[in-house]
């Protein structure tokens, strides 16, 4: 079902976007206190690292369909 | 702009060409101008100056050389006219002779225009007209009657004379062609056509004696002629053998006189001689004296007769000879060897009358010698006597006395020396007396011999002249008889001639009759053909008529076999086909139906044969047979479901396809309100291509059972909208594609069983 494909994506991106968030947030509060004594720039670098990984991936998987790969031929039909 | 651009190039190049032509064009014109005064006024004078040369040049040489004129005047068109003008006509052209020909030979068609004859005589009569009018004369009559030889005679002649160059001699007396000539060559001369037949000398002329006679006539006149010759011929020999007979008889009786006068005049003579000579005692001698007497009447009297015959000999044979030459005067040639024959007899009768004759006249002469000597021998003795008697005049008779006898004897001595002194002049004047004897007997020898030889001349140049006959006849004879050959040859020809030509017409009529024979029976054959050929094809037509029928019959029974099982199967189809779509309708909502396989192969299997149904059914989509297809209520509730999802992404395509554009996607559905339903317009404009417009007019579509339009509607969607939607379109053109297949096969069951329901 072709209609529920975006549903799919936004599922993916949603979790991609969680994982990526609290992946960021972790690996920021991880930095941050790690190495970074505290600052909350980390995990804010970190959030907005992965809020913008997960953006971008998102965006990269809802455009996924319009992107012609270099690979591909000029004519060819992608075959899904 | 583009165009104020061209035009301005346009005129730009025009006036550079222009400005650049005009100065040298106007250059050449001045120069030709300028120059044309003294150029062109050279160049027209030397081509005129070459023109007249040239020509000038033409016409001397063919003055001097007609080959070349005539030659020239061929080629070129008006030429001719032109050097006749200069020259006068060609004397050498074949041409003009040629149409001389065709004038001359135009005489056979105006012998009958007096003018022209009249013409004509009056130029024959200022040149020699005896001669050409015995010559017309002469010549009118073979022309009247052959006037295809006058016509070719002419046309040579005509030809000749056209030729040649001879002036024209009249010849006096001359043949029907130099006659002809002669007419030809005054014509030549007068330029006019000759009338070789003048009027007069039609006039004039018998067409008699020229005219062939039929041939009936011919023999009728042969016969006739025969007839006459033989009659001729019959009467001639008669009157010739009649007055041969009688001047033979004539002759002969002559003849015969002559030989009796000969005989007596012999026997005359011989008694006068014997009288004469013999010394017979007297008694005898009276009776001798008598004899001779008897002799002499008698021969006096048979020369009276021999005259009178050999009168009546030459009158008879006077008569003969006019006999003859009445008989030579007719033309009739059997007479002549009679002639001949008659001639002949008459010379040898006139010979031998003439012999007779001069044997009569040679015994005459010897009879007159004797008589001659008989009367000198009386005259002496009667001068003795008379002496005897003067010198004794009483002796009479009595011779006794003997002085007497011695007076006697010197008398006769006396009488002796007289004698021998006569004797003695005698032979003084012998010589003068012989030559004159001579004389005599030469003049009596010559005249007998001019007689003699007249005679001999006549009957040698008789002779001659019946030798020449009879050798005329002769060689008549043969020439008859080599003619006869020579016809006899002809005739024998002429009949090989004739059997040939028979057996070449045998040929022919045989042929023809077996061509008429095989045609007839072409004819009959082909009639006894068409007869046969008109039953058979009766017959076969009923055949076929039979033959139709019950072929009609046994069609009209297999058809029904046919229809009645086309309609089983047409029934079965209908019901297969009624199947499918049961089959469709078992669409549970959002569940498909189910596979249509079966019902498919169903249809297959029930229109193994039916093409059309195969190919529908094949035309099913793999999914239907596999899967089924969704119901049109499955799919609405499904768009239903869908719409908001493409209300959403409705902004969303290959160039916007970011998140923010989703946001503002989003954004846009959220606050975006359209009609649920919107009737969709009959044409569609680029605003009806909205997403929310289409989804309204597709929603609206599906409330009203048009899936077809509905997936139209969502067909035009573009972008993500339609990446959306893409599943529910291919599922609904699977049901539509179905459906319409089933209906395409309802449609075509329920046609064909339609069709093969037949009317009760």
């Amino acid at each position: 079902m072709s209609e529920k494909e975006l549903g799919k994506k936004w599922d993916r991106c949603l979790a991609d976007c969680a994982v990526k968030v609290g992946a960021g947030l972790g690996l920021g509060v991880v930095f941050s206190v790690v190495f970074f004594k505290r600052h909350t720039w980390p995990i804010s670098f970190g959030l907005g690292t992965g809020l913008g990984m997960a953006y971008s991936n998102c965006q990269n998987d809802l455009r996924s369909h319009y992107l012609l790969h270099r690979s591909m031929k000029v004519g060819w039909t992608k075959q899904q | 702009m583009l165009r104020v651009f061209l035009r301005g190039a346009n005129t730009k190049a025009q006036k550079c060409l222009y400005g650049r032509a005009h100065p040298t064009n106007l250059q050449h014109h001045r120069h030709y101008t300028s120059g044309e005064s003294s150029g062109a006024a050279k160049v027209v004078a030397v081509g005129l100056v070459t023109l007249g040369s040239s020509i000038g040049g033409t016409v001397l040489y063919a003055k001097w050389d007609p080959k070349f004129r005539t030659a020239v005047e061929k080629n070129i068109p008006y030429s001719d006219w032109l050097l006749g003008m200069a020259l006068g006509p060609n004397p050498y052209s074949p041409v003009t002779a040629h149409k001389k020909q065709v004038e001359l030979s135009q005489p056979p068609s105006m012998m009958t225009e007096e003018s022209r004859s009249s013409k004509i005589k009056k130029e024959k009569n200022i040149k020699e007209e005896p001669s050409v009018s015995t010559a017309s004369e002469t010549t009118s009559a073979p022309v009247y009657s052959a006037q295809s030889i006058e016509e070719s005679s002419a046309e040579a002649s005509h030809i000749i004379s056209a030729i040649s160059e001879v002036p024209s001699v009249p010849a006096p007396h001359d043949t029907e062609a130099a006659v002809l000539t002669e007419e030809c060559k005054e014509c030549h001369h007068h330029g006019d056509t000759p009338v070789p037949a003048m009027v007069e000398a039609v006039d004039s002329m018998t067409e008699g004696p020229l005219k062939e006679r039929p041939a009936e006539e011919v023999t009728a006149r042969l016969a006739q002629q025969e007839q006459e010759d033989q009659d001729i011929l019959a009467s001639v020999s008669a009157s010739l053998e009649e007055s041969l007979a009688s001047s033979a008889k004539t002759t002969l009786q002559a003849i015969g006189a002559q030989e009796a006068a000969l005989q007596a005049i012999g026997s005359h003579t011989h008694k006068l001689k014997e009288a004469m000579e013999a010394e017979v005692p007297p008694d005898q001698k009276s009776a001798q004296w008598r004899d001779l007497e008897t002799a002499l009447a008698e021969r006096r009297s048979t020369v009276n007769d021999a005259g009178a015959a050999l009168l009546k000999a030459r009158d008879a044979l006077d008569s003969l000879r006019s006999v003859i030459d009445k008989a030579k005067e007719s033309k009739v040639a059997a007479v002549q060897p009679l002639v001949l024959a008659a001639e002949e007899n008459l010379h040898s009768m006139v010979v031998d009358l003439d012999q007779a004759v001069t044997k009569v006249q040679s015994a005459e002469s010897e009879a007159k010698i004797v008589s001659q000597y008989t009367e000198l021998v009386n005259e002496a003795k009667r001068q003795f006597q008379k002496e005897l008697s003067s010198l004794t005049p009483e002796i009479q008779a009595n011779w006794k006395g003997l002085n007497d006898l011695n007076a006697l004897i010197a008398h006769a001595h006396r009488r002796i020396d007289q004698l021998n002194r006569e004797l003695a002049e005698q032979r003084v004047r012998e010589q003068v007396h012989i030559e004159a004897a001579l004389e005599q007997q030469k003049l009596e020898d010559q005249k007998a011999l001019d007689k003699a030889v007249h005679t001999a001349t006549q009957h040698s140049k008789e002779e001659a002249r019946l030798e020449q006959e009879r050798k005329l006849s002769e060689l008549r004879e043969v020439m008859e008889a080599e003619m006869r050959t020579q016809l006899r040859r002809q005739a024998a020809a002429h009949t090989d001639h004739l059997r040939d030509i028979l057996k070449v017409q045998e040929q022919e009529l045989r042929s023809e009759a077996e061509q008429v024979l095989n045609s007839k029976m072409l004819e009959q054959e082909t009639h006894y053909r068409q007869l046969t050929q008109e039953q058979l094809d009766n017959f076969t037509l009923d055949m076929n008529a039979a033959y139709a029928r019950l072929k009609g019959m046994e069609e009209a029974i297999d058809s029904h076999v046919i229809a009645e099982e086309e309609a089983r199967k047409a029934h079965q189809l209908w019901l297969s086909v009624e199947a499918l779509s049961y089959t469709l309708k078992t669409a549970g909502s959002d569940l498909p139906t189910k596979p249509l396989e079966s019902a498919v192969q169903a249809i297959q299997d029930s229109c193994c044969n039916n093409e059309f149904a195969l190919a529908l059914a094949s035309a099913l989509p793999e999914e239907s047979l596999r899967r089924g297809v969704y119901s049109e209520a499955s799919l609405r509730s499904r768009f239903n479901s869908l719409r908001s999802m493409v209300r959403r992404v409705a902004l969303i395509d290959e160039s916007h396809n970011s998140l923010y554009q989703y946001f503002l996607s989003y954004l846009q559905a959220a606050l975006l309100f359209e009609e649920k339903q919107a009737m969709p317009p009959t044409q569609l404009t680029n605003e009806d291509l909205d997403p929310f417009k289409l989804l309204s007019y597709a929603s609206y579509c599906l409330e009203h059972e048009d899936l077809e339009l509905a997936a139209k509607f969502v067909n035009q969607l573009r972008g993500e909208a339609r990446r959306v939607v893409q599943d529910w379109l291919t599922e609904a053109r699977l049901t539509l594609e179905t459906r319409q297949v089933v209906t395409l096969l309802s449609a075509y069951a329920n046609a064909v069983g339609l069709g093969t329901t037949q009317a009760p």
